[in-house]
């Protein structure tokens, strides 16, 4: 901070590459368009103008894995659906975050029976679960700011 | 080359692929379960001479969530909860079918008030539902703007199903015998004030869309059905009338009260291609808001339960000052409501197209066994008729002409 007050009026900022790269990523990041049952209505809906997402960053929903930074899991996640799912995170490149949208992806919700993966935490890593059946838009973008306070946080060589 | 199984043994496809797939002359293509114009998780396996469909094969199951399994380990007002997730764009037609039903099974009469809050709530919601449709369908093909505007609008109506039953979707709102409670003092200035707001916006969508080049090219000549094929396939709902078949359950066997509304079918020509489903669809949206207006102006005063004690709670006043209202509270929330042994089947026409429910009970709390017969499970078997001699880009198009949702299909 000593450098930035001794060139006060030439409009640099001294920071860590850290810090740097972990606002970059919160700034852009890419979520995968992966709708799998009622959530997937709400995250549209949270994209749509009502909400707009896209303040955050996030206007840009990649159907590739290989484009995207963060998997939104809306939605029930079936033992027959549970592989495809695996993959598509595999596909992602790193670094990459998983957000688990509503009751169903991040414990079974009221589906306690043959069908329904309890919990995608079973699957993959997740980093925010966002409560709710389905969760309203504004609790996504909760979900997703406390995702993104998490990345503030994130250590280069975690990734590397 | 990966070693998956699909790309590399063809023998399990044998009968489901052409004898040309075999041989390795056309091209076997996976779409989805992850691609977004699936509308969910349906997979599709397309077999592809340069850019033409030769056969197409729906594979379905990746959302199968085995609600009716699951509904009869709970109590018949508990599994209410469970058919909202079914067609997850139109709760209420769900909660009513199995409602209907079970009412159907005890006798219950339901009050006009709670028979008209419902109508408004069904059409509301069917206009939400074909919001959906009408939004990702553009998204699909190319008209972008539309999933802005038909989602700001559908903010709309989710708002009142907010303010009746405390949730955006996934309401509950329809209890056997009538509703959860009476709606508050806002509900018919808001369903007032979107019917002041929606036509214009209605009119607007129109104007982007009917006569749209580009849209007419996507939608005119795709897949056309005639009446008689739709039928044969079981299509329901606008994917019917879009190939002339005057069929509505709403008028050939009206439930709710819907035979004291003056609306028309909207009917496409014979054969009718994506472009006519789709005029229908759309044509229907008028007709479910001069229902809501009708609704409203009549809406009566009184109950909105029917006053048996057996199945419907005591209100919250009569609690506090007698015992047995307590005790029928009690019964009915933790052992749940018993009705009598029998089989019974209810039929409403669903957003989609018609939804049906067939319950039995063995005189027990729980629900012995119940099975949907869902619209859009039919309009998926018709895939492999209506795709081929197509091109690759027009099964997009296809898709959203039938308007599939897979928790519809899959349950």
């Amino acid at each position: 901070m000593g450098v930035s007050r001794k060139l006060g009026g030439l409009g640099a900022v001294t920071t860590t590459l850290e810090q740097a790269v972990n606002w970059a990523r919160t700034g852009a990041m890419w979520p995968m368009l992966f709708g799998l049952a009622c959530c997937a209505i709400e995250m549209m809906g949270a994209q749509a103008a009502h909400y707009d997402m896209s303040r955050f960053g996030m206007e840009l929903m990649r159907a590739s894995p290989r484009q995207s930074d963060l998997m939104i899991v809306a939605g029930r996640v079936t033992r027959k659906m549970s592989p495809v799912l695996r993959q598509l995170y595999d596909q992602m490149p790193s670094p990459k975050w998983v957000v688990a949208m509503g009751d169903c992806a991040s414990c079974g919700g009221i589906f306690n029976n043959y069908a329904i993966v309890q919990g995608v935490d079973e699957i993959v890593p997740v980093d925010v679960y966002v409560a709710g059946c389905p969760p309203r838009p504004e609790q996504l973008i909760h979900g997703i700011m406390t995702l993104h306070e998490k990345v503030k946080g994130e250590k280069i060589k975690d990734w590397a | 080359m990966t070693d998956h199984p699909w790309q590399n043994d063809l023998e399990p496809l044998k009968g489901i692929v052409s004898a040309r797939a075999m041989k390795g002359e056309t091209m076997l293509l996976n779409m989805g379960p992850q691609h977004p114009s699936t509308h969910g998780v349906l997979r599709l396996l397309l077999e592809l001479d340069g850019e033409e469909i030769v056969t197409c094969n729906p594979e379905i199951g990746y959302l199968h969530t085995g609600i009716e399994k699951s509904m009869e380990s709970k109590t018949y007002v508990k599994a209410i909860t469970m058919t909202d997730r079914m067609d997850y764009l139109n709760p209420p037609a769900n909660n009513l079918v199995f409602v209907m039903a079970i009412e159907k099974l005890c006798g219950l009469e339901v009050p006009p008030r709670a028979q008209v809050i419902r109508v408004i709530l069904l059409e509301l919601m069917r206009i939400a539902s074909h919001l959906v449709w009408l939004g990702t369908f553009g998204l699909d093909l190319g008209a972008m703007s539309m999933f802005l505007y038909t989602f700001r609008e559908r903010e709309h109506i989710l708002h009142i199903y907010e303010m009746v039953s405390g949730q955006r979707m996934m309401g509950t709102y329809f209890r056997p015998g009538g509703l959860w409670r009476d709606v508050p003092d806002g509900f018919v200035p808001a369903v007032r004030d979107f019917l002041d707001y929606f036509p214009q916006k209605l009119r607007d969508y129109e104007r982007l869309l009917a006569r749209n080049p580009i849209w007419m090219e996507r939608t005119k000549g795709i897949a056309p059905i005639t009446g008689k094929q739709a039928m044969a396939w079981g299509l329901t709902g606008p994917s019917l009338r879009g190939s002339g078949v005057n069929f509505d359950v709403r008028k050939a066997m009206p439930y709710s009260g819907y035979e004291q509304y003056d609306f028309d079918i909207p009917l496409g020509p014979d054969p009718g291609d994506v472009y006519d489903r789709y005029w229908c669809r759309f044509q229907e949206m008028w007709q479910s808001l001069r229902i809501v207006e009708q609704a409203l102006y009549k809406l009566p005063g009184g109950p909105v339960t029917a006053d048996d004690r057996k199945y419907t709670p005591p209100p919250r006043s009569e609690i506090g000052v007698s015992m047995e209202a307590l005790i029928h509270h009690f019964k009915y929330w933790t052992e749940g409501i018993r009705p009598p042994v029998g089989e019974v089947f209810t039929v409403i026409e669903a957003a989609r197209g018609l939804m049906s429910c067939y319950l039995s009970s063995d005189g027990s709390p729980h629900v012995h066994r119940v099975h949907f017969r869902q619209p859009t499970f039919m309009h998926i078997s018709a895939l492999p008729h209506m795709a081929p001699g197509f091109m690759l880009a027009d099964i997009i198009a296809i898709l959203g002409g039938i308007d599939i949702v897979l928790g519809d299909v899959d349950r």
